[in-house]
């Protein structure tokens, strides 16, 4: 990384050094897990009874339950008792009062970016309401949703005005018990996103977590559920491109995603968290658990990620293909630098007949970070006619990284057709020397070869969304050749 | 002052001296060929030049515009207008063609002070001169070489040359693996670009590219050192006799 890329992360870095949550603020419940913090969250949300009973079913199995050691990642071990389970959003006398109050390199880097004015406020964590008027722009937003008959709110809020849909659907696909981390959000989770597209809708617009309120501090168990009712279409917008300030260094989500019959689900995320200093010391520590349930025929879960930030990044967003003639896709970018550390992929799983999926995965290594890619593609005896097909390509950038693969397949039917394309590749030195007699810069080469190896994955991201994906990849691998 | 200033340059990889005291002297709106037999240091030369690393130069002096070549990073040479046309394109893939023209493009302006191109002129451009290398325009949203034929990936070279407009033209064996129609096409692509400004260097094993790019001046490489300069002739006796008498001569 460049030098000033290396002061935005000092800055950024500088949260972590004193520890998480010194001061006890009112409305943070102190630091430890036990089932009297777990009624305590719940309380102070003012759940329904079925939701603190799903909490703490949740809390007493993940209790019994081991921490994974499988992933291609490693790391101190975590302190469950140190993490303090609930904050409040932060009052607007923490944060800076305005741009001018911030670190003038990160405001760099927002530039670089071509981050608007306003969203920069925002990610900065200057108190919003002090630098522009937000109301307006949502309030309009929320009117066309609501003339849809859209649901698109916090996950609180869904608790409270439709706990009937929360009842139905949560923990359906993501079960509190799937894993170690699913099962602790399930307890603890402190709010998220919920959206509910009726019947033969298509959402009118691209849902993105900027247009909810109060977005920035949902924490670090966030809750997501999105269910496309039957022919209804949605598109969804997740995470942003510049550096989020967090002061959270254990990040455990759960996405659950419902398309029935003949719904479509397309979930796009950019994923940039503060990845720790060079030596990888305070970066954000991110495993979640995203998956997408196509319950009805003919229906289609599609995910589209570029993964850059983070210290470890544990993630593998799937489809569970039940309906008959259902589709499931993957595309995804994974950058790896300095000493982070990636293990991403996804898991497709066949059960319905003719159903079909597609994985094409980009993973990007460079300075001393290990990236790797883990894959199932699962073909149930039910799964009549199935078709994969995986491709799975890594580029290295310099000597000290490295790049994994491991896809597994358990292919129960002899009619299924799975395809897997497997390639590594180094940027050449003769590809960078090709670009630099054409005159163009060192650096400008790497970005155009590096976009080059992404093309098929950025095609797939809403536009806005491939345009910023592309600025920050060239801002993620500042520095990595030369 | 010459455009292009060679004198006494020894170059070695790895260790191995290629180029033994190799002088040269180029000037604006000449053609030269630089012809020799395998292994003489012919590509050696043109990447040198190029500024490509590994090739150590370990003495001697080239100066281009009056300006120490040696000094100056492989994409300072081009943005100043240098350019190799290169004997193997490499491939990238997922990269526009048009993409990496109008970056270069664009590199260039940026240095010499000018705007950036926008997408409306440059593609008119670029249209131009397509037609002038009688190439399809789809050829542009092709991923760069990728794919490419021989001949397709060597117009292509040329097509570059003839977009960016550079000053000095290094040519790298620009008729190998080309059949008759395509070196003709090739040939008339670097014909219209002859100019009084501007001035070719082509390094050729064989004599026939010659046929269609008329040089001014004919030097013979052998054993890393100019062995002998002439004209036109010079290569025809080079394709009738060979190399040896080059070296028996030179040596008398």
């Amino acid at each position: 990384m460049s030098s000033s890329s290396n002061d935005v992360e000092d800055f950024v870095g500088q949260r972590y050094r004193h520890g998480f949550f010194t001061d006890i603020e009112s409305d943070t419940v102190p630091p430890g897990l036990s089932e009297a913090i777990v009624r305590e969250i719940s309380a102070r949300k003012n759940e329904p009874d079925f939701m603190l009973e799903w909490r703490l079913a949740a809390y007493r199995h993940w209790l019994t339950m081991p921490e994974p050691e499988w992933a291609h990642v490693s790391h101190e071990p975590i302190d469950y008792q140190a993490i303090s389970y609930f904050s409040a959003p932060k009052s607007d006398a923490d944060r800076p009062k305005s741009l001018d109050e911030v670190d003038p390199k990160l405001l760099e880097t927002y530039d670089k970016l071509g981050i608007p004015l306003h969203e920069r406020a925002r990610l900065a964590g200057v108190a919003v309401d002090a630098v522009f008027d937000s109301v307006s722009v949502t309030t309009t937003f929320k009117d066309k949703l609501a003339e849809a008959g859209v649901i698109f709110c916090s996950f609180s809020e869904a608790v409270r005005e439709h706990p009937e849909l929360v009842r139905k659907y949560l923990g359906s696909v993501v079960p509190r018990r799937d894993n170690f981390f699913a099962a602790l959000n399930s307890a603890v989770f402190s709010d998220g996103s919920f959206v509910y597209i009726p019947k033969g809708v298509r959402c009118p617009m691209e849902l993105s977590t900027y247009f909810r309120i109060n977005a920035a501090n949902t924490g670090q168990f966030e809750r997501t559920l999105i269910i496309a009712d039957e022919d209804s279409h949605v598109s969804y917008l997740e995470g942003c491109t510049a550096p989020m300030r967090d002061e959270n260094q254990l990040h455990a989500a759960v996405v659950e995603l419902v398309a029935l019959r003949g719904a479509e689900i397309k979930y796009s995320t950019v994923q940039n968290w503060y990845p720790g200093d060079e030596e990888g010391r305070g970066g954000i520590y991110n495993f979640v658990t995203k998956r997408g349930d196509c319950r009805g025929d003919d229906s289609k879960i599609s995910w589209t990620q570029v993964e850059t930030g983070s210290a470890i990044t544990w993630k593998y967003p799937s489809c569970i293909l039940r309906g008959a003639n259902s589709v499931g896709e993957f595309y995804s970018v994974a950058v790896a630098n300095n000493l982070q550390q990636a293990d991403t992929g996804t898991k497709m799983i066949h059960i319905g007949p003719n159903t079909r999926s597609t994985i094409v995965s980009k993973g990007i290594s460079a300075g001393r970070a290990q990236n790797a890619y883990r894959g199932l593609v699962k073909v149930l005896p039910s799964a009549t006619n199935a078709r994969n097909y995986t491709q799975c390509d890594s580029l290295l950038i310099g000597k000290s990284c490295g790049a994994h693969t491991f896809p597994y397949m358990e292919v129960a039917r002899s009619d299924a057709i799975v395809e897997h394309e497997a390639t590594t590749s180094k940027i050449s030195d003769e590809q960078l020397f090709y670009c630099q007699q054409r005159g163009i810069h060192e650096e400008d080469a790497v970005n155009l070869i590096v976009n080059g190896f992404c093309k098929d994955v950025f095609r797939e991201l809403p536009m806005e969304f491939a345009v910023e994906a592309q600025a920050l990849l060239n801002v993620s691998l500042e520095g990595a050749v030369g | 002052m010459s455009l292009l200033n060679i004198e006494d340059l020894h170059v070695s990889v790895n260790g191995t001296p290629i180029l033994k005291g190799l002088s040269l002297r180029v000037d604006a709106g000449e053609v030269h060929a630089v012809m020799g037999p395998n292994g003489s240091g012919k590509s050696t030369l043109a990447h040198v030049l190029a500024g490509k690393p590994g090739y150590e130069v370990d003495s001697g002096r080239v100066e281009y515009r009056g300006e120490d070549l040696t000094e100056m990073a492989a994409d300072e040479r081009a943005r100043a207008g240098v350019f190799l046309a290169f004997q193997y394109p490499v491939e990238i893939p997922g990269v526009n063609n048009a993409y990496l023209l109008r970056a270069a493009l664009n590199a260039a302006r940026t240095e010499r002070g000018e705007d950036e191109i926008d997408a409306v002129a440059f593609m008119k451009l670029v249209r131009e001169k397509c037609a002038l290398m009688s190439m399809d325009q789809r050829f542009l949203n092709r991923s760069v070489n990728e794919g490419f034929s021989g001949g397709e990936k060597k117009r292509n070279e040329v097509l570059q040359m003839a977009v960016l407009e550079p000053t000095l033209c290094l040519l790298d064996e620009t008729d190998s693996g080309l059949d008759i129609d395509a070196l003709r096409v090739v040939a008339d692509g670097i014909n219209t670009l002859r100019s009084p400004e501007r001035a070719m260097l082509m390094v050729t094993h064989y004599q026939r590219l010659l046929d269609y790019v008329e040089p001014d001046f004919v030097h013979v490489l052998a054993d890393g050192v100019i062995q002998m300069s002439g004209g036109k002739e010079l290569a025809l006796r080079l394709e009738a006799d060979g190399y040896d008498w080059v070296r028996r001569e030179s040596a008398a």
